[in-house]
């Protein structure tokens, strides 16, 4: 099969492999339809997640029609059309059965490794390196689905597959942010990164409730997604002085809750922005925090800063001060999909919201590559990549003017 | 009620760390073992400690007054006192901050016996022979108070890592995971010795002699091949299993598992207790650490896949799926078998 492939640090390449198989009981083999490629992958892609290895299949969100399954799979039958959530969980342990799938015991086949960085190893994930068990990844033709009685969840054949395809993460990523966020009536939420996590983010803090949005970003076509699709309200940090604009929009108070939606590479302007990039180039810290920080910062006393930003490893200059004398709340964790499946489907189902409204390119898997570099770089006003593993007709792109118009067939 | 709830959490529902259950009589307790090697350790302490503020006191005279204590010495060279002083400062900060001081001790007696050469030499000189002698035996004993704190701490350190260690050849350990069945069912798997090799990592076969004797067959370190009878010396069903090994196989051990009642349903606490022998002494216990064959790691691996086929009836892995073409790096950790 064909796959996109891992080899260092802004390589990615598309390469003939062999055809993954059953290795467990309860193990099945998708033929993937469609897959994305996640703004967590480009931390992949920068180099920057520990415990990579060249040769790794990465891609952690996919969907596609069930071939095989494994003799204990007993919920799903050949020819299921499926998605699938990109953390591998049991469904036994202690954390599967109180729903917090990505914490499984039991999925990390080398839980030692990630005890050895993080204290205790959370569950195994796909294609996201081998601190996190070295799972072959889904930006394939092929995979295999660990403990498929469990993970995907089976889709109607009248929704397509860019509407459901987001289920596997960024959308359920993006609506427990915002869940997290215990919103009330009344209340405004800022979220920082207007990429497809944030603006899923943003659009379930306005199903759950939230008065008000502010969206934080510097690419203007990002901006104008959350204010079209969200009516969010929008802040470019090029142009303001986000922390004075916040205390302004809220009466001094801060806004009740605040989004980093995004994580280790984060960008900053000025001496704290390159004083980020020399203590990362230098190994002295691994993460680059300024939205973090100017979460914690901006956030009312009492409110609550969520963090579906990957962080990997060491931050610096973290005002825990803050944290501590304005009680603020910290939630974070990568998303316990498996919980969300169902209720998020309902709402597509229902028409409450269109997932597929964050696609602004469609290209073939051996085009994965430029898909990276596309995505990383902004180029285009790229949002949200998807690659097609079956396609032989020529590459079709969508642009900003018609973003998620054309389909791909 | 609520005595009930107390007295049970006394009992033996309540995980502790101390147990040798499954042992004969006349071996201590582990605590106990550890509380007379602390004793030992903290008399050796202050030896460590005083060393360490000597150091930091003549390295701060050696810097700020490099003269006097060259005439104080009978040493000629001011600039050469200075890096001795800065040298006395490192080893001092070492030793009074570092976890380990080992190294620090060590590298004072190193020091000593260059300062001990030097002295020689202005001894040999004429003029100042006095003082060069008084320092000189100064300096001797010092060294002898270093090297005796250095070996004393380099030997107590297999006492130091591995806890409860008795002596240099002899390790215990205690480890513990949670399994969410019940200790009935965690019992049962574990007392069918056949499922063993199924989570046991290096184990190939057990197959029952009679009642209480098994015999056991297991890969060792660099390819050996251990083979060893092994009698059951406690049977409580749902609650424990002890062992000992019969034969001097060089694999010989004792332990015992427990299975203990987690609170509120929480399932079972699964405590492994061992005492072993390594193989070639401390030294040997080193090396296997070094290949990730010690028992410390093979019993936290060894319960983790325990607990995999307890909660999910198989064993998560990757070994078989595909990959791109490997660098040397993820060839060799594949074929060492260091990560999945």
């Amino acid at each position: 099969m064909k796959a996109n492939v891992w080899y260092g640090r802004e390589q990615v390449r598309v390469e003939d492999v062999p055809d993954p198989k059953i290795l467990n009981p309860r193990d099945a083999i998708v033929r993937i339809t469609s897959t994305a490629i996640c703004g967590s992958d480009l931390h992949i892609y920068d180099g920057y997640i520990p415990g990579m290895m060249a040769g790794d299949i990465i891609g952690h969100e996919f969907m596609g029609e069930i071939v095989e399954v494994g003799p204990e799979v007993k919920n799903l039958k050949v020819g299921d059309r499926v998605v699938n959530p990109f953390p591998i969980s049991c469904g036994g342990c202690f954390f599967c059965q109180q729903s917090q799938y990505s914490l499984c015991e039991n999925s990390n086949p080398n839980a030692w490794l990630a005890e050895k960085l993080w204290g205790h190893s959370p569950a195994g994930l796909f294609g996201y390196s081998h601190l996190l068990g070295g799972y072959a990844g889904g930006q394939a033709q092929y995979a295999r689905i660990p403990f498929a009685d469990v993970g995907p969840i089976k889709v109607p054949e009248n929704l397509s597959d860019e509407q459901v395809l987001f289920l596997s993460d960024v959308f359920p990523t993006g609506y427990m942010a915002a869940e997290q966020c215990g919103i009330r009536q009344g209340d405004t939420v800022a979220v920082w990164g207007c990429g497809p996590v944030g603006l899923f983010a943003i659009k379930s803090a306005r199903l759950l409730g939230a008065e008000r949005v502010i969206a934080i970003d510097r690419f203007p076509a990002r901006l104008r997604k959350a204010s079209q699709w969200a009516d969010a309200e929008t802040l470019n940090y090029e142009q303001v002085d986000v922390a004075e604009a916040l205390q302004v929009m809220t009466g001094g108070r801060g806004p009740d809750a605040c989004i980093d939606a995004v994580g280790m590479e984060g960008h900053a302007h000025g001496i704290f922005g390159s004083y980020d990039r020399l203590k990362q180039a230098l190994m002295l810290e691994s993460d680059r925090p300024p939205a973090l920080r100017q979460a914690l910062m901006t956030c009312r006393n009492g409110g609550t800063v969520s963090i579906p930003g990957v962080y990997g490893g060491l931050v610096d200059k973290i005002p825990f001060g803050a944290v501590v004398n304005r009680a603020l709340t910290l939630k974070s964790g990568q998303t316990h999909v498996q919980r969300y499946l169902k209720p998020l489907l309902e709402l597509i189902e229902k028409g409450s919201i269109d997932p597929s409204f964050v696609v602004t390119h469609r290209l073939r898997l051996e085009d994965a590559p430029r898909g990276y570099r596309m995505f990383r770089d902004k180029q285009d006003s790229c949002i949200k990549v998807v690659l097609k593993p079956w396609a032989d007709v020529p590459t079709v792109e969508a642009d900003e003017v018609t973003a998620s118009g054309r389909i791909l067939h | 009620m609520a005595t009930d709830v107390t007295q049970q959490g006394s009992g033996r529902s309540r995980p502790q760390y101390s147990g040798f259950a499954g042992l004969e009589s006349g071996s201590r307790p582990a605590y106990q073992r550890l509380q007379r090697g602390r004793a030992r350790v903290d008399a050796a302490e202050s030896l460590e400690r005083g060393l360490g503020w000597f150091s930091i006191g003549l390295g701060a005279a050696a810097v700020a007054a490099p003269r006097l204590v060259c005439w104080l010495t009978g040493l000629r060279s001011p600039t050469l006192m200075r890096l001795v002083g800065v040298r006395e400062l490192t080893a001092g900060i070492g030793i009074l901050t570092q976890r380990d001081r080992a190294p620090w001790l060590w590298s004072r007696a190193v020091g000593d016996t260059f300062d001990l050469a030097a002295l020689s030499v202005a001894l040999a000189r004429r003029g100042r022979r006095g003082r060069a002698a008084v320092a000189l035996a100064a300096v001797a004993g010092v060294t002898a108070l270093d090297v005796l704190a250095a070996t004393r701490l380099t030997g107590s350190r297999v006492g130091r890592t591995l806890p409860g260690a008795s002596g240099k050849t002899d390790i215990y350990l205690e480890r513990s995971i949670a399994v969410s069945k019940s200790p009935e069912e965690c019992y049962r798997f574990w007392r069918s010795f056949e499922n063993l090799p199924r989570f046991m990592q290096s184990l190939e076969s057990v197959r029952q002699l009679d009642e209480r004797r098994s015999r056991w067959v297991a890969k060792g370190p660099m390819a050996m091949r251990l083979e060893w009878t092994s009698e059951i010396t406690t049977d409580r069903p749902g609650e424990e299993l002890g062992w000992r090994t019969l034969d001097d196989s060089g694999a010989a051990n004792a332990g015992s598992v427990r299975f203990e009642v987690a609170p509120a349903g929480r399932g079972t606490i699964v405590r492994v207790s061992l005492h072993y022998s390594p193989l070639g002494g401390a030294l040997g216990a080193g090396l296997v650490k070094l290949l990730g064959h010690d028992p410390q790691s093979r019993i936290r691996e060894d319960l983790r896949r325990f607990k995999q086929v307890m909660e999910t009836g198989e064993i998560p892995t990757t070994q078989g799926q595909p990959t791109g073409r490997r660098g040397l790096f993820g060839r060799v950790t594949e074929q060492w078998g260091l990560a999945q």
